[in-house]
């Protein structure tokens, strides 16, 4: 058996399609994690990365907290989260913001302070407030690494959401650890089918958001 | 007016940029900031507009201290255009330029009308209105920058160096736009650059600063090629002062001559009659110049064109300097320059000796003005 037929069996089980362990409960469950982890990430990382780089201030910091951020291992924060404070969402949303949050606030910082100082200066010296200067010239301009750096921090959250099945938490990654442990191979490999999908449909989401968001003077001159 | 007064900028880490600077800008008119690079041209522009704010001295603006009124309030009463124009890259021409007043609180509708009225002053097809600033060459970038800056209609205008990314013949378009703009709307404006051929077509005043700051000499362009303040101005100002003087002469009293003028239908009768001129211009039936010809190399009725002699660049009098009727004598293979109507047509020509006759007479006329001025 080769692995599209595995797929072809997971997916043509009828008993897969309800139920507390049928895909479309995994399926919300999943997302719906991966969807808070990203928005409480993106509260962390945005406001932070935006200050620091209209500022020009904590670069060195932030490249240490990306450092850091990267070399906590996520499946090692779960256990230790775990043990900590016992089952729950809280084990699970630590770690997946935890690896969250440096992609969205380096590139965010990066993406600011790399906007063309010029029409900063010119967009200060005809008298527009701060904020204004944020908000209407430098983030306009950096909106395609601040969206690419959102969009890093989404796939991450996606794949590494199947680790909360290990706490007993649902989403995607219950048939992958469950089928491992039963031998099952159609549900390992169904999940996993299942989770690229998503993180699939997750670039999406965040092409069809950029389309949306950047001005054309942008996307064609950047 | 904008009164600089004793004001000194010393950057944190200790670099004096300006020394101890004092101006009087005259209102409606163009005042340059010229000098080496570094000089400080770029910190006393900023200065102005609170962009960066002096160590001692004070900026006085209607006789009121700068600080007097919030930051943000100084700096929309006056334009802003920097080097590169700075533009908003992913807002649209017309959005670009209706910044300002915008932030004035204009409703969108009125400030895009608005907007759209200023790109035809600068001189921008409507058909850019609807672009983004990466489809425009550097030069309409540049002209977006100034309507920009125009565009809430301040009394002042503050420009660094606005020109001097584009190519020269670029540049000689935005300089003539921008003198045709400030004779409509007489703004006080305060422009840098380090080109002191800029400085001098642009300058009603003309401020020449040395490295550190401090302040060489301030006066118009034609008294500075003149009588240049010390050996710095005079360096400075380059090796043919002398020549870039006469732009400041007018032509209109030169003496012409008609008489060496022939129609390419002469007879021969006429060419005999001047037949004593070393050489004849001919012109087209029109009156428009065709080039120099020997008197008895003509043949009359209808001259051969490829024998006659390029006639160099004619000038218009009263319009041109006596630099172009210097120029045009130069350029002349025969020694005489061509004097032309607005519309091409000869109507006169003079030597090179009359030229400098009148040279001579002007810079007479100069020194006796000067004498009145020093002895009242
Ligand atoms: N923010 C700053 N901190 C420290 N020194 C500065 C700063 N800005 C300018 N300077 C220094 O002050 C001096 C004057 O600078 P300024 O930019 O005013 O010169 P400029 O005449 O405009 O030169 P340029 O023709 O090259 O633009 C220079 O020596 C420059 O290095
Ligand atoms: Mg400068």
């Amino acid at each position: 058996m080769n692995v599209l037929d595995f797929a072809r069996a997971f997916f043509s089980d009828g008993a897969h399609w309800h139920g507390y362990d049928g895909i479309p409960t995994r399926f919300t469950e999943h997302l719906t994690f991966s969807v808070e982890a990203l928005l409480i990430a993106a509260a962390i990382g945005l406001p932070v990365g935006l200050l620091t780089g209209h500022y020009g201030r904590g670069g060195n910091v932030l490249a240490l907290i990306a450092t850091a951020g990267r070399a906590l291992p996520s499946f090692g924060l779960l256990v230790l989260m775990f043990i900590w404070s016992g089952f729950g969402t809280l084990p699970v949303m630590i770690p997946l913001v935890v690896l969250a949050v440096p992609p969205i606030l380096v590139t965010t910082y990066e993406a600011i302070r790399s906007v063309d100082p010029s029409p900063v200066d010119a967009a200060r010296g005809m008298g527009m407030p701060e904020t204004r200067v944020l908000f209407q010239v430098e983030v306009p301009v950096a909106l395609p690494l601040v969206l690419s750096g959102l969009r890093t921090a989404a796939i991450q959250i996606v794949s590494t959401a199947t680790i909360a099945a290990y706490v007993s938490l649902g989403g995607l990654g219950r048939y992958i650890i469950d089928g491992l442990y039963q031998k099952n191979y159609d549900k390992v490999v169904g999940g996993a089918t299942l989770v690229a999908g998503l993180a699939l449909a997750t670039l999406v989401v965040f092409w069809a958001l950029s389309r949306l968001t950047v001005s054309p003077g942008v996307r064609r001159s950047g | 007016m904008i009164r600089i007064d004793s004001v000194t900028k010393r950057y944190p880490d200790g670099t004096v940029a300006v020394d101890r600077l004092s101006l009087e800008i005259p209102d409606r008119a163009i005042t340059v900031l010229v000098g080496p690079s570094g000089c400080g041209k770029t910190t006393t522009l900023r200065m102005i507009n609170r962009m960066v704010e002096p160590s001692e001295g004070s900026i006085l603006l209607d006789g009121t201290d700068i600080r007097q009124q919030p930051v943000n309030t100084l700096r929309r009463s006056m334009g802003y255009v920097i080097q590169n124009a700075g533009l908003f890259q992913h807002r649209t021409i017309l959005d670009n330029i209706a910044t300002v007043p915008r932030l004035l609180g204009t409703p969108k509708k009125e400030a895009r009308a608005r907007a759209a009225e200023l790109m035809e002053r600068v001189g921008l097809d409507s058909a850019l209105a609807k672009r983004y600033p990466y489809q425009l060459s550097g030069g309409q970038q540049q002209r977006v920058g100034v309507a920009r800056a125009l565009a809430a209609d301040p009394p002042v205008l503050l420009m660094d160096e606005p020109f001097s990314a584009v190519d020269p013949v670029v540049r000689k378009g935005l300089q003539d736009e921008l003198l045709r703009i400030q004779d409509e709307l007489g703004k006080t404006i305060v422009f840098v650059t380090h080109d002191i051929d800029e400085a001098i077509k642009l300058g009603t005043m003309v401020a020449v600063l040395r490295t550190g700051g401090r302040l060489a000499q301030f006066a118009p362009p034609a008294d500075l090629l003149s009588a240049p303040a010390d050996a710095f101005v005079e360096d400075f100002l380059g090796a043919d002062r002398g020549i870039r003087r006469l732009s400041f002469f007018p032509s209109a009293d030169l003496e012409l001559q008609t008489a060496p003028i022939v129609g390419v239908d002469a007879d021969a009768d006429k060419l005999a009659a001047r037949a004593d001129a070393p050489y004849l211009l001919v012109t087209d039936l029109d009156g428009r110049p065709l080039g120099w010809g020997e008197p008895d190399r003509l043949t009359a009725g209808s001259v051969e064109r490829e024998h006659l002699l390029d006639f160099g660049r004619p000038f218009v009098p009263g319009d041109d300097s006596l630099r172009t009727a210097l120029d045009g004598a130069v350029l002349s293979p025969t020694g005489w320059a061509v004097a032309v109507d607005g519309d091409g047509r000869a109507v006169g020509v003079v030597s090179q000796q009359v030229i400098g006759e009148a040279i001579r007479a002007a810079h007479r006329r100069v020194a006796r003005n000067t004498e009145v001025n020093a002895a009242r």
